[in-house]
């Protein structure tokens, strides 16, 4: 009773904005051809999902007639991620599928599985295929009942994107192989690299995007991250959380770095503008730098190996117990998510397949990118995906990694503060919100 | 049967007359309908408001309790239903939360920016738009549309305006000569682009309320200013003005609790990050820090206990406006 109206207050603070869709949704007339009573599954995702984009729903309502699928989509996981848990608390409000970004697994495995649906023993659901350790983060540990309730879509295997005419300007090699090995295991040759760029390519000219973009890349090609694996909060002490914060630091203060925040208009513009010649780039950002960048920017972008394999993102797909057609959306979640459909996702979005049966579909082993010069993606970021080192995730992976980034990279990065001072700020603002 | 219904027709009669009639001698059945006929006169009329009432204990009261509660607790949105009695340590923390000092102090220069310039201009604007013009209703409806927008459309624009380096206001800028400047990292420039939206936003709405209050003000006492040889703008210092003094009141009531309330114009303003308010918490407002700590942190008791003290705060205002008015008036 409390807890219905604690979420009833809740949803009028975390804004109903989904609400009206569902609504509208419901009233629509259906266009199943079927004749018979048409099941209509709703999808929640956050930002471009890719899902709807790469035209898996129609491809599934066209082999299911008695199916229709709508999508809400709220922007920012930011946004969405708290509203799911306001949702999942009060039973109410929910889709019959809903996506849940990598950062969050863990908290979601860890307080929420009693509200969702065991995955794992759905039909269709194959765990050989998938990559272990994606597989393990959307399981929930032994002592709260072993379920697998989140079904991993995409990975973020890292390369670096870059500029090839920008590179020729500054007279860098512009060839993705001889551009990958410019800075093949070392972050810190990434770094040199940069230092060269700037020696040649003259003023106003950078070289990297943002210095978090090169943090994100660095701690996730790191095995040890904020948790270790007993669930303790290790950031402060870990040498390669502070590691990856000096090396990206250092574009800030050589001047290697456009000072942009990612996912800000002002990003967009700058990749519209090639104001930086370089961004480490998750398999899939390479679908966002095509929609930025547009048609003016097609030939000049390539992609290469990062200097070290790295994952940056993946999501899961959970399926609420609260919803009245928890079957079919079981059913439906297992199909999305299943290494044919995964391996579509990767060859109209990018998104990398988390389920590694799929890295063998020639769709896949032999993808190229036209816009990225033919850059043959499928090598790349499976080369890339099956090195990524198993890390550890914790329930406040997000937290974590968005005050190191929001707060203290940005404050080298934009207003010029030393690295120590903006380490400084970021743990302070950490631990003022790990602190209950 | 019938003599009973004519006679109690209540339509018919005044509400003294069923009173005058049950002096002991009228048979039981009328004094049962008499004393039902004064229980509706007394109750109806809160069965008509009650629906207010209702919505106001489900949506109003109960919200505001239990947040009270909740502050007392160590709650997380993953599990609300777990909740472990703290006492008021989440307010006692408050007095050593850095970040909360900050979202106050930020709260406060931010509501002054944009309330006294958005007050100023919309009395200057109701002035301006009480005059006999052509066309009067069109520019009144003119000065409103910006209330009309949505404040996530409004404040997205703003973004691009004031962006540092495609910004239109950068542009406009060094156009002149000056140098770029980074309005969402500067401490100061950041409130002040908050505001400008907040300013711009609600202009309007403020002048149209002055504009009402303006034209109940009777037009002798302008004609005998005029006469007596005042100017217009000595009119309007010495003649709108006064008589605008409890409008006035008024809009800064509304504006102040509306400016402690400030929310999506700096959580949209800050892109990339939502919550922060800027890298270094520059715009960072107690709405904000409250969203930031229940819905980002997940901790809802002390989103509780912030809540609880803006809610605090506001009276305070609330407490001291009525003082200094109280004095004014006695004076």
């Amino acid at each position: 009773m409390t807890v219905t109206a604690l979420g009833a207050a809740a949803l009028l603070l975390a804004g109903c904005a989904q609400d009206p869709e569902e609504d509208s949704g419901k009233g629509a007339p259906t266009s199943g051809a079927s004749g018979g009573a048409t099941t209509t599954l709703t999808v929640g995702v956050f930002g471009a999902f890719g899902l709807k984009e790469a035209g898996l729903y129609d491809e599934y309502m066209a082999q299911n007639p008695g199916i229709r699928i709508e999508q809400t989509s709220i922007e920012r996981n930011e946004n969405y991620y708290p509203q799911l848990l306001t949702h999942l608390g009060t039973g109410s409000g929910l889709a019959d599928i809903q996506a849940v970004e990598v950062n969050n697994i863990a908290e979601i495995t860890a307080t929420q599985a009693d509200k969702l649906v065991d995955l794992g023993k759905a039909p269709g659901v194959d765990k050989a295929a998938y990559l272990p350790w994606k597989w393990a983060q959307g399981t929930a540990s032994a002592a709260k009942g072993g379920a697998t309730v989140g079904l991993g879509t995409d990975i973020g295997p890292q390369g670096i994107c870059y500029r090839k005419d920008l590179f020729e300007a500054a007279g860098l090699p512009s060839d993705r192989a001889a551009v990958g090995a410019l800075w093949a295991g070392d972050w810190n040759k990434y770094l040199e690299v940069g230092r060269t760029y700037k020696a040649k390519a003259g003023e106003g000219k950078a070289f990297v995007d943002s210095a978090s973009g090169v943090m994100a890349a660095v701690t996730g090609s790191s095995a040890q991250r904020f948790y270790d694996d007993q669930g303790k909060v290790v950031y402060k002490t870990n040498p390669a959380v502070r590691g990856a914060f000096d090396l990206a630091a250092s574009f800030a203060t050589d001047g290697l770095s456009a000072k942009l925040q990612q996912f800000t208009p002002a990003w967009d513009q700058g990749f519209s503008n090639g104001n930086f010649a370089t961004i480490s780039c998750p398999a899939w950002m390479l679908g966002y730098i095509q929609d930025k960048a547009g048609p003016a920017g097609k030939d000049k972008w390539d992609v290469a190996q990062a200097p070290k394999p790295s994952n940056w993102g993946g999501s899961f797909l959970v399926v609420p117990k609260a919803g009245k057609q928890a079957e079919a959306a079981a059913k439906l979640a297992a199909w999305l998510t299943a290494p044919a459909q995964q391996a579509k996702l990767f060859e109209k979005r990018g998104s990398f397949p988390s389920a590694s049966a799929a890295y063998k579909l020639p769709t896949v082993s032999g993808a190229q990118h036209a816009y990225f010069g033919g850059a043959p993606i499928g090598e790349i970021f499976a080369k890339a995906a099956e090195a990524v080192p198993v890390a550890a995730v914790g329930p406040k992976d997000l937290v974590i990694a968005q005050n190191l980034a929001d707060i203290g990279m940005l404050q080298v990065d934009q207003k010029g503060r030393s690295p120590q001072e903006g380490w400084e700020a970021a743990v302070k603002a950490i631990d003022n919100a790990l602190d209950q | 049967m019938t003599d009973e219904t004519a006679v109690l027709s209540p339509s018919a009669v005044g509400p003294e007359r069923p009173a005058a009639e049950g002096g002991g001698r009228s048979r039981p059945g009328q004094v049962w309908r008499s004393r039902r006929y004064r229980w509706d006169l007394r109750w109806s009329p809160y069965a008509f408001v009650a629906p207010f009432f209702l919505f106001f204990a489900a949506f109003g009261l109960f919200p505001l309790l239990y947040t009270g509660w909740a502050s007392l607790h160590q709650v997380e949105l993953t599990d609300p239903d777990s909740m472990t009695w703290v006492g008021l340590r989440n307010f006692t923390r408050l007095w050593d939360d850095e970040f909360f000092w900050n979202a106050l102090r930020n709260t406060v220069t931010i509501g002054l920016l944009s309330t006294v310039p958005q007050l100023a201009i919309a009395l200057g604007l109701a002035h301006l738009l009480n005059y006999r013009l052509r066309g009067s209703a069109f520019f009144r409806v003119a000065v409103l549309t910006p209330y009309a927008t949505s404040v996530a459309a409004a404040t997205l624009v703003f973004v691009l305006l004031f962006g540092r380096d495609y910004g239109m206001v950068n542009w406009a800028l060094s156009t002149v000569g000056f140098d770029a400047v980074d309005w969402q990292n500067g401490t100061f420039a950041s409130q002040f682009a908050v505001s400008t939206i907040v300013i711009w936003r609600w202009t309007g709405y403020n002048a149209l309320i002055y504009l009402a209050a303006m034209q109940a003000v009777p037009a002798e006492l302008y004609e005998s200013a005029a006469l007596d040889g005042a100017s217009r703008f000595q009119q309007f210092l010495h003649v709108t003005v006064p008589s605008l003094r409890p409008t006035i009141f008024f809009t800064c009531v509304v504006s102040t609790i509306g400016a402690t309330q400030l929310f999506g114009e700096p959580l949209l303003f800050n892109g990339g990050a939502g919550a922060t308010g800027g890298s270094d918490h520059q715009f960072q407002t107690l709405g904000l820090y409250l969203y930031e700590q229940g819905w980002v942190n997940l901790h809802l008791g002390r989103a509780s206990a912030i809540a609880w003290a803006m809610f605090l705060i506001l009276l305070l205002i609330a407490g001291a406006a009525r003082l200094l008015r109280g004095r004014k008036e006695t004076r």
